[in-house]
């Protein structure tokens, strides 16, 4: 095969593009602008840490099932780290939210890093609401027969029933989850290849001092 | 066991949740405290000092 037969290859023009927009220190950095050491950047990675922690026991949940989170000593200790650590992310991610609008972190052609950033925040809404919907107990049944007025007046409701648990359930562990990750791996992706946003008047200075990550 | 039960005195969930209501204003006193938490929290983020900054200015 030749070189001009390679190069007209998908993968290959795939790879070579992945490459020019990530390499790998883009990926794993070394180093971060001296602006980045302020407790505001910890609250991104705060999200994807708490994230980490609702997926897990989101999946310990899913193996054992309701009897068990309702009914043992561990199952409502998982059951009550599903909740803290949805609080938790809840939390960090709204401080998150609040310090890059106050950064206009949409600026410098960070605009698709933004929006993946609000996408996720309606996919996360959604999948908590679900998640109330979801606890097979008298609280999910009043919040649900609370619920359908509010998205029957919508319109939505034949296809999207609140009252139907099995329906709720598939969009709170499958569906909106997966929307969840993807649309958060794509916003770190995009954070990495545009890189974190600068204060307003290193806009207009030459590139800030480096620090070590780590240090 | 006995440190949950001393929790669950401290902090009774099995009641009806307290509400404070001012005019047109009506939130639970448990969404208006996570409301205010956050916004300390914000605050002491902009404000308090990050560990290493200041050895890091004086390497510079």
């Amino acid at each position: 095969m030749s070189n001009a037969e390679i190069d007209r290859q998908w993968t290959t023009r795939l790879r070579r593009r992945v490459e020019g927009k990530l390499p790998p220190e883009k990926v794993l950095p070394d180093t971060q602008p001296s602006y980045v050491a302020s407790w505001i950047y910890v609250f991104g990675v705060a999200t994807l840490a708490s994230l980490g922690v609702v997926i897990f026991t989101g999946c310990v949940l899913a193996l054992r099932g309701p009897q068990w989170w309702h009914g043992s000593q561990y199952g409502h200790f998982v059951n009550s780290l599903h909740l803290w650590s949805v609080e938790i992310f809840f939390f960090t991610m709204v401080i998150h939210l609040w310090g890059k609008f106050a950064m206009a972190a949409w600026r410098g052609g960070r605009t698709l890093t933004w929006m993946t950033g609000v996408v996720t925040f309606l996919a996360s809404i959604a999948t908590a609401f679900t998640g109330y919907a979801s606890q097979s107990n008298f609280d999910s049944q009043w919040i649900t027969t609370q619920a359908k007025d509010g998205i029957n007046a919508t319109g939505a409701g034949a296809y999207f029933n609140v009252l139907n648990l099995g329906q709720m359930l598939m969009w709170h562990i499958v569906l909106l989850p997966i929307a969840a990750v993807v649309l958060t791996a794509l916003h770190v992706i995009l954070v990495r290849i545009k890189g974190v946003v600068p204060p307003f008047e290193d806009d207009v200075k030459p590139a800030a001092q480096k620090v070590a990550v780590g240090e | 066991m006995a440190t949950i039960l001393s929790f669950a005195a401290i902090f009774p969930l099995n009641t009806l949740g307290h509400y404070i209501h001012w005019h047109w204003f009506y939130i639970s006193v448990a969404n208006l405290t996570v409301i205010i938490l956050m916004i300390v929290t914000f605050v002491a983020a902009l404000l308090l000092p990050f560990p290493g900054r200041r050895r890091r200015k004086e390497n510079q």
